[in-house]
């Protein structure tokens, strides 16, 4: 188990004016696990590439001292393995650090499970005869159902996770770093990595995660960033949540105990939008018939792969059905058939992934691309750019590279893309998924205030709270699984 | 596309277990020569030699077609080509289409080019379709001597090509879903075409550095000798599989100059 100590610790990225993180002051000792909070730009993730040895001294400039053990952590990190490989004595419990990061699909190697797991240990120079005990045991260790030789490509969100935390617990580290590691999961992947996680208590741990109440038992102390540096709370997270609690939710924070009142709709729905008939996309969704009407949220919930998100395509105009049908707007002729263009004057749709959505450089262009397709006047763009910029708070960041925003920024931008056609209704997939609290109630608050204004609004969640809140109406999507999660293979193929 | 990366062979097939660089190196040693000649005769032979081999390989005809096919499509191009742009147009004259006249020689011209194509290319579907891919990049860092950054980061990159399909397939969604289709004018197409693929390209780099930071984070690289979870041995056969292609590809293109065919490319 590895100490950590960090004496007026700072970091500023190379070519940045701004300091990532500066000023912190801290001590973990030996097996504490710390779950470390702060507004969004406090820092956290930098703080703890810091840790890992992943900021080399030619990518930015550094203020104070970092040690683990004693030792700086890019030091540390080449003296854990060519010490292991030199002695012999290949990494026994406490050396070292491991990092887990979001998501789980850039985090795995190998093609095969137990391959992933191994190819930390080859790079630590351990002799094969110890790899593949040590593979089985950390595959034990975090609860993994298959065998070795279970393809990675065939492994949910969730379990891809717990792989990749093996592969991290095979070398055995000292200190265990956790950057968000369900935050790219559903809740039911991100409850098995809590679950594997409850049960380590070998190593130090620090985790970044802005759910908190779901954090909570996998710790024992809270430390919060403060965003312009330093550290402004640290200690048993009971105390920490009672003299900070109201500012950190505030901040973005999931704190536990801070509700958000319901935004129920005032006004009883207006006319039918679109209307969908025994819809089935062969493979992806089974037949569905729901009717969307104008000034109502409706939620479609429903386990992974029930086809929500193929519902949401069906629904946006996006992709053909292959069974049923799609009609509304008095159009003849289903969404799909329609020019892109019409299409963004009835129906905007907002995808998971905010960066999917992007075609321009500037945010102020990427908001005039809809009406100008529209056959707008550049008066009347301007106007419309100049409504949405406001609306939506961006109108800082009017020149800004769309790449360059924050979660929470890129989010409202996608909705404000959308809402730049006019349309009646928004099809949005996963609007809340992975926001911190106060993009979370800005959104909400957002559609809600849409939904009076006479929109139609059809959100595909798996968020409870998101239904609870501002949901008129949920469609539950069957649990039949539909979709084979192996990828196909020829006959005669080999396992 | 995942199936394209999928061995399809039965594993155990006597050519097949052999080690893969050994089947790589015969490929290359066995077909490359027989760049050197323009004659029909030499990849005939070789073609021949080629498909004598295929159950040696565990792979049934049938998925040597399937797994072949796009090179169908590439001996269709290069006939329509050889009849639209040959110079020399030899022979006896078969069928006069318009301006161009499909002679013997234009036949046999673009008969020789088919007939190279696949003798080049069967080798090599041979190999992939009865290798894994993990195997392969063990044995090029094992008994290749490759580097391990090389042939691992390859295989890294391999295993998220699968989410490029879908990748592709959101972002032409989401282009439609932001107003923004080509309809019928072939000029809109190609634009939308090229800043879909920047996108993509974007999406790519940025999972590809995160997964750097991730394997850099597992220690790969660090500077200490690696060790092998999986061995991967060369054998006698082994050395025998590739004397053997090396000594096929010196007696086609052996025959080839015995009967004075031989036309050498330079």
């Amino acid at each position: 188990m590895s100490e950590v100590v960090l004496r007026g610790f700072g970091w500023r990225h190379a070519g940045r004016r701004a300091w990532a993180v500066r000023d912190v002051d801290l001590h973990i000792a030996h097996g504490e696990r710390v779950l470390l909070l702060g507004p969004s730009g406090a820092g956290k993730s930098t703080l703890l590439a810091a840790l890992a040895g992943l900021l080399p001294e030619d990518s930015g400039e550094a203020a104070g001292t970092i040690e683990i053990d004693g030792l700086d952590p890019l030091k540390a990190r080449r003296r854990a393995a060519t010490e292991a490989w030199s002695s012999g004595r290949h990494g026994e419990p406490g050396q070292g650090v491991g990092i887990v990061f979001q998501d789980p699909q850039t985090q795995l190697v190998m093609a095969r499970s137990g391959d992933d797991v191994a190819f930390g240990l080859e790079n630590r120079g351990v002799p094969p005869a110890q790899i593949w005990p040590r593979v089985s045991d950390a595959l034990d260790r975090v609860g993994f159902p298959y065998p070795i030789t279970r393809s990675t490509a065939a492994l949910s969100g969730g379990e891809a996770q717990r792989l990749a935390l093996a592969g991290v617990l095979a070398l055995r580290p000292g200190l265990l770093l956790l950057d968000e590691p369900t935050a790219n999961l559903d809740p039911a992947g991100a409850e098995l990595v809590r679950e594997s996680l409850a049960a380590l208590r070998d190593q130090t741990t620090i985790l970044v995660e802005h759910r908190v109440a779901e954090a909570l038992p996998l710790v024992d102390r809270v430390v919060v960033l403060e965003a312009g540096g330093g550290v402004r709370a640290d200690g048993a997270p009971e105390m920490v949540f009672a003299a900070y609690g109201d500012r950190l939710a505030d901040e973005g924070v999931w704190v536990p105990g801070f509700t958000i009142p319901p935004l129920r709709s005032a006004t009883t729905p207006g006319p039918e939008l679109v209307r969908a008939s025994q819809v089935a996309v062969s493979h992806r969704l089974a037949p569905v018939s729901l009717a969307v009407n104008a000034g109502e949220v409706l939620a479609v919930t429903g386990p992974n792969g029930a086809g929500k998100s193929t519902l949401a395509l069906t629904l946006g105009g996006l992709l053909a059905p292959t069974g049923g049908r799609v009609h509304g707007f008095g159009d003849d002729r289903p969404p799909h058939r329609w020019r892109a263009a019409t299409l963004t004057g009835r129906i905007g749709s907002v995808f998971q992934n905010p960066e999917h959505q992007f075609v321009t450089a500037r945010v102020a262009d990427e908001l005039a691309v809809g009406p100008r397709r529209l056959g707008r006047s550049a008066a009347e763009v301007t106007r419309i750019v100049d409504d949405l910029l406001d609306r939506l708070r961006l109108s800082k960041l009017a020149g800004a590279n769309p790449y360059t925003l924050s979660g929470g920024e890129a989010r409202r931008l996608s909705v404000a893309t959308a809402l730049a056609g006019a349309p009646r209704l928004l099809v949005l997939d996963e609007p809340t998924f992975g926001q911190d609290r106060r993009t979370w109630i800005e959104l909400v608050t957002l559609l809600a205030t849409l939904r009076d204004d006479g929109h139609g609004i059809v959100a595909v969640t798996h968020d409870d709270d998101f239904v609870q809140t501002v949901a008129d109406r949920t469609h539950p999507l069957g649990s039949a699984r539909l979709r084979d999660p192996l990828p196909h293979r020829r006959p005669g193929g080999r396992p | 596309m995942t199936l394209a990366l999928q061995p399809v062979a039965n594993p155990s097939a006597p050519l097949a277990r052999r080690n893969p660089v050994a089947k790589l190196a015969a490929a290359l040693l066995f077909s490359l020569p027989l760049i050197s000649t323009l004659d029909p005769l030499t990849p005939a032979i070789a073609l021949a030699v080629e498909l004598a081999v295929v159950p040696l390989f565990g792979l049934r005809y049938s998925t040597l077609v399937r797994r072949a096919w796009p090179l169908l499509i590439g001996a269709f191009g290069l006939l329509v080509t050889m009849v639209l742009f040959a110079a020399e147009r030899g022979g006896s004259l078969l069928l006069n289409l318009g301006p161009f006249d499909v002679t013997t020689g234009v036949l046999m011209a673009a008969l020789g080019l088919i007939l190279r194509l696949f003798a080049v290319a069967v080798p090599g579907v041979l190999v992939f379709a009865t290798t894994d891919p993990t195997d392969l990049a063990d044995a090029l860092v094992q008994n290749a001597k490759a580097p391990a950054r090389f042939a691992l980061g390859a295989l890294a990159a391999f295993r998220l090509l699968p989410l490029l399909g879908a990748e592709w397939q959101m972002l032409t969604l989401a282009r439609r879903a932001r107003g923004i289709d080509a309809g019928r004018n072939p000029v809109a197409v190609l634009r939308l075409f090229v800043s879909t693929a920047f996108a993509l390209l974007v999406g790519a780099l940025r999972r590809g550095g995160r997964l750097a930071v991730a394997m850099d984070a597992r220690g790969f690289d660090s500077g200490v000798p690696r060790t092998y979870a999986r061995r991967q041995v060369f054998r006698r056969a082994d050395a025998l599989l590739v004397a053997g292609a090396a000594v096929l590809s010196v007696l086609t293109l052996g025959t080839t100059i015995a009967l004075g065919l031989f036309r050498p490319i330079i």
